[in-house]
């Protein structure tokens, strides 16, 4: 089926279902850690352009930055890998090795190599997003059946144009899906690591919201951190779309 | 003309070098049409690989138009058995695919292209994906796309083994057109005696493996629709029946 971002009606309407629900449950409650919705969504359009913008803007520099070295390094790694049997051999055994850590595990470490500032934070989004983009392509080129080279090898093809051909097109799917999965561990590891060394990036401006008890502020960071998932989402199914044609009918 | 000197293959799996094909000698001469027919695992499809460049390390020598079998000096067109086409190519793409490799993309012959399309019937269906394609439609493209390549050799690995019956006669029909038309030297496998006589001009009958070729027989009722239940017909069929018998498959 073909993915039409989040643009469809149904989706719009469960957005406003759950604002809705959101909205009679503050009402009901009547407690000052559940604002009703009308407040917040107030509060986003009286400050985001003063306040909320500078730190959605860190933020999503900082995700757009991961995801562009992720793009650079792992898509590449990946096809090699999936490709050449000497390549897989040789960085397979690094690859298990290192996926399975709790990346926020390695913050500490990444904070002792890179400081306090952007690099550790953007750093961080990398290592998060960059094994499964690795992995799932590797699987994924190893997946394409033999059968399709064939042809092509009986021309005569050298490996960059199989690569350009028949894997790097191939490929492209998977690693969409992968950086789709990865996005969202990436903002919760992103918000963890804006608490740290910085005064800019949603993290730190909705830990600092909560610390002065202002609920509205807090929720209006949330909504703003869950407005930027949801952009790179859309963002990425457009991608998919341009890229990935032949997968409109599925 | 394609000759095959005393071709041994061997494959090395775990240590363990094993023969898939026995001093085999061959000659076909340019133009002419070949239907191999055999056990399973007798060696057919190593055979093909071999003519096509794919499998180089083999004893013997296998000569097209006089020199040894080079995908890059000779043109070869692959037919493999479940198409090998491109799923994220369209039809129009899959086809260039292989005289663009070859050639470039400047050099593809825009008439003969369309005189491809128009005997395979295949014109409404360029701007379309494999995945929207009948299994007699993809095999249509698979043929247009080696025979655009201007081949000096067209190989075919069971090309029409996964079609229905009805579609598989009218695909072999459409072929032997398309084939009286061009006159490519072809090679094709196939596991129905019916379809040997059919389209083979030369029936080649493979021995169990090591495979090597145990008997040439020129095939009068190449091309011939009309034959089926006459006595000659009957007995040719029975007699390729009884040489397959003496084979045990492996």
């Amino acid at each position: 089926m073909k993915r039409k971002g989040y643009q469809g009606i149904h989706g719009i309407y469960l957005f406003f279902f759950v604002l809705l629900l959101w909205q009679g449950l503050a009402l009901l409650l009547d407690k000052p850690f559940l604002p009703p919705v009308s407040d917040i969504l107030l509060n986003i359009l009286m400050t985001f352009w003063g306040k909320i913008a500078v730190h959605a803007l860190y933020s999503l520099r900082r995700i757009l930055i991961g995801i562009v070295f992720t793009l650079l390094a792992g898509v590449p790694l990946g096809i090699l890998m999936g490709y050449l049997k000497k390549i897989d051999f040789l960085f397979s055994p690094l690859l298990y090795f290192s996926y399975p850590v709790p990346k926020m595990a390695l913050l500490p470490i990444v904070m002792l190599l890179f400081g306090l500032g952007e690099t550790a934070k953007i750093v961080m989004i990398f290592l998060i997003t960059f094994f499964p983009v690795v992995v799932n392509i590797r699987d994924d080129v190893k997946n394409i059946p033999l059968e399709v080279f064939y042809p092509v090898l009986s021309l005569g093809a050298g490996h960059f144009q199989i690569i350009k051909e028949i894997i790097l097109p191939g490929a492209m799917p998977v690693a969409l899906t992968s950086l789709r999965l990865g996005i969202g561990t990436a903002i919760s590891v992103l918000f963890f690591t804006e608490n740290f060394g910085t005064e800019y990036g949603l993290g730190y401006f909705i830990m600092d919201a909560w610390m002065r008890v202002n609920y509205i502020e807090m929720y209006s960071g949330i909504l703003i951190l869950s407005m930027i998932g949801l952009l790179l989402f859309v963002a990425i199914d457009s991608l998919e779309n341009k890229l990935c044609p032949w997968r409109e009918d599925r | 003309m394609i000759e095959i000197k005393n071709l041994n293959v061997y494959y090395e799996n775990q240590n363990k070098k094993t023969q898939a094909i026995s001093n085999l000698n061959a000659r076909l001469p340019r133009g002419e049409i070949c239907a191999i027919i055999g056990p399973s695992g007798s060696g057919k499809s190593t055979l093909l690989k071999v003519l096509a460049g794919i499998i180089r390390n083999y004893e013997g020598e296998v000569r097209i138009h006089g020199k040894t079998v080079d995908p890059k000096i000779h043109r070869i067109g692959f037919v493999p058995q479940n198409y090998g086409l491109i799923e994220w190519k369209t039809v129009e793409q899959n086809i260039f695919l292989s005289a663009k490799l070859k050639d470039g993309r400047k050099q593809i012959d825009t008439a003969f292209y369309e005189r491809i399309l128009e005997k395979l019937n295949i014109k409404d269906l360029i701007k379309r994906y494999p995945n929207q394609l009948s299994g007699g439609q993809r095999q249509r493209v698979s043929i247009a796309r080696a025979l655009l390549l201007k081949p000096d050799l067209l190989l075919m690995d069971e090309p029409f083994s996964a079609l229905d019956a009805l579609t598989r006669e009218a695909i072999q029909e459409v072929f032997l057109a398309v084939w009286r038309e061009f006159q490519v030297t072809t090679i094709l496998i196939t596991h129905d005696i019916r379809e040997a006589i059919y389209l083979g001009k030369k029936i080649a009958v493979f021995s169990s493996a090591p495979g090597t070729i145990i008997k040439m027989i020129e095939n009068p009722f190449f091309g011939e629709t009309d034959l089926k239940l006459g006595e000659a017909y009957n007995a040719l069929n029975g007699r390729l029946r009884e040489i397959l018998k003496g084979e045990p498959s492996s």
